[in-house]
């Protein structure tokens, strides 16, 4: 089945689910109406929360530069000896 | 990383499309070399007819390691990425295909753990995702850093694609997997890479990651530019809507 289809059912899901609230009147209407704005606010705020998360536990690897470094000196090493026109950028 | 090897009959073919990238592929092919020591491989070369003289450089490495382990199959100017890899598959002569960007930010040192992964897990598709503990970044800048966040955050919750780093390019697929899933993609640019590997969870095959390190390109000017974020979301939506 499509993605898209699957993202349709899970809301028509959640939408269903919001309709019997409204009917069954366990909790006051007034509240009721405003679910969905809570979703969405409740949502937008977690994927806010997620990028920061990520942002802040971003994995940095800065002695991968150096040890990169290393080895271009080594390749260009190498290569010189065989003939190979390394010569600077 | 030990040097005993399991008994490995695979063979690997490393497509590396490449554009100006002179210096890059000679330090590249060195790397790969010396990171596979066991390991039957071959490296094609799809070069877009680079004025720089790349082609000539591949030639020298061709002396150098043998025109059998490094094949140039060049293409007369720039045809984009995803037709690259279908050049280069059509001369694959291994069971695996390997893919990974010139620029050495993709570094060769990963490979085996790739070829491990593989051999372990059974995967159709084992790819690098740089944003896991033991993977990272280097090179990038703070607003670098929050557009990728951004990115992935927005496509996990639209696509839920099963892989932590979408847009990574360092990937290793089983031939035939790689030639069903290519087939079906229509993406330019980064947004391929996407497609590749959505789809590729759509159909159902099995897909392993490894960390890797990305190290921003060193030598050379990047060929990102412009409007991505536009045609990110473009890309996105599209694989909403088409996958």
């Amino acid at each position: 089945m499509k993605h898209i289809l699957k993202i349709l059912a899970l809301l028509v899901a959640i939408s269903a689910f919001w309709i019997g609230l409204l009917q069954a009147s366990v909790i006051p209407e007034s509240y009721t109406w405003l679910l969905p704005l809570y979703f969405i606010v409740s949502l937008g705020c977690y994927g806010v929360l997620m990028v920061g998360v990520g942002l802040m536990q971003f994995p940095t690897c800065p002695q991968e530069a150096l040890l990169l470094h290393q080895d271009i000196l080594e390749a260009r090493d190498f290569l010189k000896n065989k003939g190979v026109d390394v010569g600077s950028n | 990383m030990g040097n005993e090897q399991k008994e490995n009959s695979n063979k690997y073919s490393i497509i590396i499309p490449t554009y100006n990238e002179r210096l890059n592929i000679a330090l590249l092919v060195y790397l790969i070399f010396k990171h596979l020591p066991n390991v039957n491989f071959e490296i094609i070369v799809v070069d877009d007819g680079s004025p720089d003289g790349t082609q000539d450089i591949v030639k020298q490495l061709q002396s150098v390691y043998g025109e059998d382990r490094i094949l140039l199959r060049a293409r007369p100017k720039k045809l984009g990425l995803g037709t690259a890899y279908i050049h280069g598959l059509k001369h694959a002569s291994g069971n695996f295909v390997v893919i990974m960007d010139a620029d050495l930010s993709h570094h060769p040192k990963y490979l085996p753990n790739f070829i491990k992964k593989q051999m372990e897990t059974g995967a159709d598709i084992v790819t690098g995702t740089r944003y896991v503990k033991g993977g990272g970044v280097h090179g990038w800048n703070l607003m670098r850093k929050l557009t990728s966040r951004g990115a992935n955050v927005l496509a996990q919750t639209l696509l839920w694609p099963g892989v932590s780093d979408l847009t990574g390019s360092f990937r290793l697929y089983r031939k035939s997997v790689l030639e069903d899933v290519i087939g079906s993609c229509v993406s330019k640019g980064y947004v391929f890479q996407m497609e590749m590997i959505v789809r590729a969870t759509r159909k159902g095959y099995n897909i392993a990651e490894v960390p890797i390190t990305f190290v921003d390109r060193v030598y050379g000017s990047s060929k990102l530019g412009g409007s991505e974020i536009v045609e990110y979301l473009k890309g996105l939506v599209y694989l909403l809507l088409t996958t």
